[in-house]
Parts: C-alpha cells; sequence; structure tokens
C-alpha cells in the first residue's frame, strides 16, 4: 500500500507538471508581441512554418537567435502593413528562398522529396508480394516434412522389429510405431527419453 | 524469377547509393548543400536606407546608389573575426577602383568607429543597422556576406562567408568582369 501510494504520488506530480508546461516555454519576447491579439495569434501560427535560417530545423518561434527575432518582427511588421498570411510567406521566400519554410513545397525540385517515400513503399510492397507469390508457389502443396519413401519405411520397421525382440520390453515396439507414423503427433507420457527409465 | 526478384532490391539500392554518393563528392568542389542559395540572384537589390555610422564616416546609402555602375556590397561587423580576416581583400578590390558598400550588422557606432579606424575603411560608404532590419531584407543569415551587383542594381552574385584569395581569383573577379562587359 505504501508503494502503492509512492507511485500515485510520482504520477501525479508528473501529471501536474505535464498540466502547468502544456503550453511550451516561448522563444517570442514580450516587447515584439502585438497588442492585437487576432494579428499576435496570426504571427505565432506563422512564425512555427517558418525557418530559423541559421538553426537548421527550429522554427522562427522556437528559437532564441537573433536572426529569429529579426524575421518574427519582420513577420509582424507585414501583418500590421496589412499583408495577408500568404503575402507574409512569400515576403519571407522572396528574402530567403525556399529553405524559410519548414515544410517544402510541392515543385519540380522537391519531386524526389515527396514522391521518393511512397514509390519507394510501392516498390517494396510490390516486391515483396511477388516474392511471397513465387515462394509460395515453389513449396506447392507441401504442408511438413516430405513423405516416407518405400525404402525408409522397410528400414524402419526392420529397426522397430530388432529393438522389440529385446527382451523386457513389450510396449516400445507400438510406441515407435507410432512415432514413426505420426512424427510430430501427441506423444505418450513424457516421451521416449522418461519411457526409456520407467520401463 | 526468384533471382530477378533478389536482384531488382539490389539493383535499387546500388543505384540509390550511386546516387548519394555523386552528391557527396559534389561538395568536394565546392557544392556545400549546409548553404542556402540566395534568393536575391537575379533579383533587383531590395528597397532599403541605411543611415552613417557617425558624421566622420562616409556613409549612408540606399537602394538608388547601387546604380549605374558595378558595385559589391559587403555585410560586416566589427565583432566578426572572419570580417578582418577578409579585409585586406576587400581594401585591395576598393584600391582597384571597385565601389564597395558596408552594411554594419548588429553592432555600436562606438565599436564600429574604433574598428574602421583601426584597420583602414576601403569603403564607399557604411550603413549603419544596429538592428539587423536591412540585413532581413537582404536575406542576410551570418556575417561576413558579400554581394555582387550590376549596373542595373541586379543582384548578379552572393558569397557567404570570408572571402578568400581563391573565392575572389575564381569567382568573384570573373563575376565583376562579366558584369562590366
Amino acid at each position: 500500500m505504501r508503494r502503492f501510494l509512492a507511485v500515485f504520488t510520482i504520477l501525479a506530480a508528473f501529471a501536474t507538471s505535464a498540466l502547468v508546461s502544456g503550453t511550451p516555454a516561448l522563444a517570442v519576447e514580450p516587447d515584439e508581441m502585438l497588442d492585437d491579439p487576432a494579428l499576435e495569434a496570426r504571427a505565432r501560427e506563422l512564425s512555427k512554418v517558418l525557418r530559423c535560417v541559421v538553426c537548421q530545423n527550429q522554427s522562427i518561434d522556437d528559437s532564441a537567435a537573433d536572426i529569429a527575432r529579426d524575421m518574427r518582427l519582420l513577420v509582424r511588421e507585414r501583418l500590421v502593413a496589412g499583408d495577408t498570411d500568404s503575402q507574409t510567406i512569400d515576403h519571407m521566400v522572396a528574402r530567403y528562398g525556399d529553405y524559410v519554410l519548414l515544410r517544402p513545397p510541392f515543385q519540380t525540385n522537391t519531386l524526389a522529396l515527396w514522391v521518393g517515400p511512397p514509390l519507394m513503399a510501392v516498390v517494396v510492397a510490390t516486391l515483396a508480394l511477388l516474392f511471397f507469390r513465387v515462394y509460395q508457389r515453389e513449396q506447392g502443396a507441401r504442408t511438413g516434412p516430405e513423405p516416407l519413401t518405400p525404402t525408409d519405411r522397410a528400414q524402419l520397421d526392420a529397426f522397430v522389429e530388432k529393438l522389440a525382440a529385446e527382451p523386457g520390453r513389450p510396449r516400445r515396439k507400438n510406441s515407435l510405431r507410432a512415432e514413426i507414423n505420426h512424427p510430430f503427433g501427441a506423444q505418450e507420457g513424457d516421451g521416449g527419453e522418461s519411457d526409456n527409465r520407467t520401463t | 524469377m526468384r533471382r530477378i526478384l533478389f536482384i531488382i532490391p539490389v539493383v535499387i539500392f546500388a543505384v540509390l547509393i550511386g546516387v548519394l554518393a555523386v552528391l557527396t563528392l559534389q561538395t568536394k568542389d565546392g557544392r556545400d548543400p549546409s548553404l542556402i542559395p540566395s534568393a536575391l540572384l537575379g533579383k533587383p537589390a531590395p528597397e532599403f536606407s541605411l543611415p552613417a555610422v557617425a558624421e566622420d564616416i562616409p556613409g549612408g546609402f540606399a537602394t538608388a546608389d547601387l546604380r549605374g555602375q558595378v558595385t559589391m556590397v559587403n555585410v560586416f561587423a566589427s565583432w566578426c573575426v572572419p570580417c578582418l580576416a577578409e579585409h585586406p581583400l576587400i581594401s585591395r578590390l576598393a584600391a582597384d577602383g571597385l565601389p564597395i558598400y558596408a552594411i554594419d550588422h548588429r553592432d555600436t557606432a562606438v565599436d564600429v568607429a574604433k574598428w574602421l579606424k583601426k584597420n583602414g575603411n576601403p569603403y564607399t560608404a557604411v550603413g549603419f543597422d544596429p538592428n539587423g532590419r536591412v540585413s532581413v531584407e537582404w536575406g542576410v543569415t551570418g556575417v561576413p556576406e558579400t554581394f555582387i551587383i550590376n549596373a542595373d542594381g541586379v543582384v548578379i552574385y552572393k558569397h557567404s562567408g570570408p572571402m578568400t584569395p581563391k573565392v575572389l581569383k575564381d569567382k568573384i573577379l570573373p563575376k565583376i568582369r562579366e558584369a562590366r562587359e
């Protein structure tokens, strides 16, 4: 009970901290923010899709770099000037190129990027399917080990007869036969080895 | 059939590795994938206007000043060490008669005045950009950065990082010559 309480306390602490930190730490400084909450909200949304050009893979909304701040200010400047969201994005692209977009646009030079992975998935799936088909066909109706040839059977019979001929082991013959006919079937008792010991 | 099925993935893998190998080896000839190609290439220089740093430093320039002849725009700062490294090359270019305009990026007037006094001021004009606002217009991602502008005011070349004698000889001088023709 005490352990349960301890675990419960820890979990509760985690849950609380998760709730408190639900809004991530902001890179955007209070002095950058716009007075108009609607415009500020749009600026925040735009900042999330614009790359901080010196941070490789961080949005300007996340980055504390100087240049990210400059870019955030430019975004706000455009919005205040009355630009639409797409005009603001275009304004940034005109200065920094497509690189500034965290989500690359779908165009000729990004074709391999967008089409490549799905294409590969289709190719791999097709190959896997074909391979499976061929494999299945080669397997044919075979479901288990190959059946015994008459020669195998004769040899085994002879072996069984020989074992059965040994004195004091009357049950041996039948269990051996059963094993030959049903190699993977249910075994009698604990199996062959213990059979040896009990008789 | 089974053999073909085995060969196809191997071939695809080999082609993929081959393409990636070629792309990787290309970086040796100066194709650096970490460099961002400037969006300004082939476009008119952005609209801007910069004040002078101080009265005794020639400066303050705007978009209109970059028309009529081939010019260079050099983004630098007094706190930037690579800028100091390329400064002798800039000075030599200026001495050879190329008008070079400087954007002083995120700097203080005191620091840059001291820096120019110490290292020499080869610039036709120095524009003061303490908050980096104009640098954003130029798509600057770091200092130093160097642009070549043709007589029509169109950006024809951008070099990121410090100029080296090799870059100057192989890239920048040919571009300037080409633009002057």
